[in-house]
């Protein structure tokens, strides 16, 4: 029993000096903590340079409900040895970090440890040297590349052809028939004609649409010699559709019946905005109103007063959520593709059209992708959807 | 060159935002140009301010038929930028108990007209004139019917309305929404190569 | 005119007529007519009723005014439910607006049940900094909530005696409308601390997270006006949005005997000039 008990006491003392020793190497006293692994420093993929992504496994330590490790503490240096700086703290269960303060083509070295209650920490592990470069090409986006540029050839083609001369024909779409005989009724009435680019900025493309189109009709207007207003939700889209109006009435001999108050900036707040041009609706009672542009849920409130006061509508959207609205409230409809087609349409110029029909052959191929890939993935072969993902 | 210069802006401009796209090496570009928007947004707002003063002060000096809504008109917009700039917009400041007691009001009421106007639109536009219109008439009243919970109250529940109108919305729902996308997307493409390559000038008051 | 083609032009304001009345009458007298409850909001009933009596349930009030008559019916028949079980709750918000939104809901609900202030729920306010006050109360309730939201210290109160993080709290609902909101609450309360998530959203933006319904990340969903619906049937309680559905069918049906109504003028017409 002695025996047993000498040993014990022996194993005990010879572990003391270890224990010690384990507390002696802790830069700040205290004891060790589990320190994270596998750190890895790489170059932050498919960016502009200016960034190295760091992660980590997380310390053994680090388990949900048990508290000893508080978080993680990263420092960098531009030397392996010395000049360490913190760089961030991290909570527990963080696994990666994005450094984004660094230089392009400089060689970075990285440490993280783990730290606890009290200020104790682990024994930092390393990583480096790592170099952030800019990427000039993303390849995840060959596909969207290869048909941009397939999409732009058949355009380009086209007008090409047009430009050499050749007839091109357009299916007449209604709707673009008829904003003739909008304007021509305006006329006759003695009312004005109304024109909404849509509720969005300059940044959208359905509202650059929008102000191609006013600037056909606001040139028949002028030449029909009837009034046209044009109340605009966005200060920039009113800016542009003056400009717009004022060459239009310009082009077609008649600049003194030009008049700037009438393209105003109402407010850009949607029921707001919907609000004051159903007013000016009550009150001035257009013969011919025009829907042209980006529409939310104010479509159907515009159209239907609209339509209370006996105007004749023409509306185009892309937005698919706002078309059902606009094709049952309004006379004409231009759905989707025709919004963009419009402009080219009303204008008649060949190089114009041609665009139109270098659209249309892109959607013909984007048909043929449609059947071919989807008898493909039917029968299992997916080379396809990995073009179209990868 | 008064029309050329903004053509060749528009052209540069339009082909290195396209290139940009595909190197993340010059997506500081995209987010520099995005900046700039912002800039010129902001003086055209002050623009739109003055077009507003100015559009309202001018029908109630000139008396002009209903001037009479210039006026709160007016006083609103004022009121409302004093406050603001004032006494900040912050939670608990004047501007934002108005902005809550009066501005959201204001705009659920425009909002809920639609609950009418769909009505209305329905009667005139569901109405059997040919094929198509029935074959609308007839999805349009399944839908109605199976997206509320009449539909699974009494004889309704055995026609299965809500299984059906799952369907509807699902599928010949989803491939119309596509092809009016798909065909739209190609006519952006189209659209922006036009303006980009100088043959749309529309929008630039030129034809 | 012809009287049939008279009909056939009808007069919107009478089309209009019907419908207020079509939406008014449900709401203030509601019907209930049956409603089927749908999986992921009777997941989420199943969540709450199968906790045992008497356990801490978070809810965070994560939306405001705007999307008040999709959100707050959740709200109430939330608060019913759990003091029903006879459930601690907590209150708090990530969105300004949220804690008094919380606050009409508590005041009117908790009497009921006989449920005191400090002692079966509280109302701690609202915190700003979305994700980051979810990572707090991980560690301590008291680090961002050292006060509720009458500024009483939470640390002398009965219900929070027992809690110290979100390890104590048995489940987790948020209501949200928008950001801060449920994507923040999966990531951090299930991902990091491995707490059970019911959310409650608008109908617009349900769809996007049958993901986390599928992959087990959240135990229950409440979509707009319907969930709140559904969920008010399965308590068998007739709340807002049981009239609120209610409401929507009235409408849908009037609608229809509308168009029906329009298509027997049009056909009569029709064979008249035919």
């Amino acid at each position: 029993m002695n025996r047993y008990r000498a040993l014990f006491l022996l194993a005990l003392l010879a572990s003391t000096p270890y224990v010690f020793a384990q507390v002696e190497t802790s830069p700040e006293g205290g004891e060790l903590l589990a320190p994270p692994s596998n750190f890895i420093a790489e170059d932050t993929p498919l960016d502009n340079g200016n960034s190295i992504s760091l992660s980590w496994n997380l310390s053994p330590e680090d388990i949900i409900g048990k508290t000893d490790i508080e978080g993680y503490i990263i420092e960098r240096s531009t030397e392996k040895e010395t000049g360490y700086q913190k760089i961030a703290e991290l909570p527990a269960g963080t696994t990666s970090y994005t450094d984004t303060e660094i230089e392009n083509k400089k060689n970075y070295y990285y440490k993280v440890y783990s730290i606890g209650k009290g200020g104790i920490h682990s024994e930092p592990i390393y990583a480096g040297p790592v170099i952030a470069s800019t990427q000039w090409f993303n390849p995840e986006r060959t596909n969207m590349l290869v048909a941009s540029i397939l999409l732009s050839l058949f355009v380009l083609y086209f007008i090409f052809r047009a430009r050499k001369g050749e007839k091109l024909y357009i299916r007449p779409i209604a709707g673009l028939e008829a904003v003739q005989e909008a304007i021509g009724r305006a006329t006759e009435m003695g009312k004005p004609v109304l024109y909404i680019p849509g509720i969005m900025d300059m940044d959208d493309i359905q509202t650059i649409a929008g102000i191609t189109i006013l600037g056909k009709v606001a040139r028949m207007v002028a030449e029909y010699d009837a009034e046209i207003l044009v109340p605009c939700c966005r200060s920039l889209v009113m800016t542009i559709a003056r400009e717009t109006v004022k060459e239009a009435y310009l082009d077609a001999g008649r600049p003194d019946a030009f008049k700037t108050d009438n393209i105003r900036y109402l407010t850009d707040d949607q029921f707001g905005y919907v609000a004051a041009v159903d007013g000016i609706m009550l009150r001035e009672k257009p013969a011919a109103n025009f829907y042209l542009g980006t529409f939310y849920a104010e479509s159907l409130i515009l159209a239907e007063t609209g339509h209370s006061v006996g105007a004749i509508q023409i509306a185009g959207t892309a937005m698919p959520s706002q078309l059902p609205f606009f094709v049952a409230a309004c006379d004409y409809t231009l759905i989707g593709e025709e919004l963009f087609a419009a402009s080219a349409y009303l204008s008649g110029e060949p190089l114009m059209l041609g665009s139109l029909i270098g659209q249309d052959m892109g959607k013909v191929i984007i048909l043929a992708f449609i059947i071919v890939g989807s008898v493909l993935e039917t029968f299992g072969v997916d080379v396809s959807s990995l073009f179209l993902t990868k | 060159m008064k029309q050329r210069l903004p053509l060749l802006i528009t052209l540069i401009v339009g082909l290195t935002l396209i290139v940009q796209f595909f190197s993340p090496g010059l997506s500081f570009i995209q987010e520099r140009f995005t900046n700039w928007f912002l800039v010129v947004i902001v003086f055209a707002f002050l623009l739109g301010f003055l077009s507003l003063v100015k559009v309202n002060i001018t029908k109630i000096k000139r008396r002009s038929e209903d001037w009479g809504y210039s006026i709160p008109l007016l006083i609103a917009l004022f009121t409302m930028a004093i406050i603001g700039i004032g006494w900040g917009i912050g939670e608990g400041t004047i501007f934002n108990w108005l902005f809550m007691n009066l501005m959201v009001p204001m705009s659920a009421t425009m909002f809920s007209l639609l609950a009418f106007f769909v009505a209305s639109a329905a009667y005139r536009a569901f109405r059997a004139r040919n094929l198509e219109a029935a074959m609308l008439l007839i999805a349009a009243t399944i839908v109605m019917l199976g997206r509320v919970p009449i539909s699974s109250a009494g004889f309704l529940s055995y026609l299965k309305l809500d299984a059906i109108a799952n369907w509807i919305m699902t599928y010949p729902n989803t491939v119309g929404q596509r092809a009016i996308m798909i065909g739209a997307a190609l006519g952006v493409v189209a659209t922006s190569l036009r303006i980009i390559l100088g043959i749309e000038r529309a929008y630039m008051g030129e034809e | 005119m012809g009287i049939t083609e008279r009909l056939a032009n009808i007069d919107r304001r009478i089309i209009f007529l019907f419908i207020a009345i079509a939406v008014i009458i449900p709401l203030l007298h509601p019907i209930g007519l049956p409603t089927k409850v749908s999986p992921p909001v009777e997941k989420a009933y199943q969540a709450m009723e199968g906790l045992p009596d008497g356990s801490y349930i978070l809810i965070s009030a994560d939306y405001d005014p705007a999307t008040m008559p999709e959100i707050q019916p959740m709200m109430y028949s939330l608060l019913h439910h759990a003091f029903k079980k006879h459930h601690k709750v907590i209150v708090m918000a990530l969105w300004p607006q949220g804690a008094s939104l919380a606050e009409e809901a508590l005041n009117e609900v908790a009497p009921l049940y006989d449920a005191k202030y400090s002692v079966d729920y509280v109302n701690l306010g609202f915190k700003s900094g979305g994700s980051i006050v979810i990572l707090a109360i991980g560690s301590d309730f008291s680090e961002p909530f050292p006060k509720d939201m009458y500024g009483d210290p939470t640390s002398e109160m009965d219900i929070m005696s027992n809690i110290e993080n979100l390890n104590d709290i048995d489940l987790v609902i948020d209501l949200s409308a928008g950001d801060p909101g449920i994507p923040a609450w999966v990531m951090i309360a299930n991902a990091r601390f491995h707490r059970k998530i019911v959310g409650g959203c608008t109908a617009v933006s349900a769809p996007q997270f049958y993901p986390y319904l599928d992959s087990g990340q959240m135990v229950g969903l409440l979509g707009g006006m319907r969930g709140a619906a559904d969920y008010e049937t399965r308590l068998n309680i007739l709340g807002t949005a049981t009239a609120g559905m209610d409401a929507q069918s009235i409408a849908h049906i009037v609608i229809i005997i509308f168009i029906i109504i329009a298509n027997i003028f049009f056909f009569v017409e029709k064979r008249k000039k035919g």
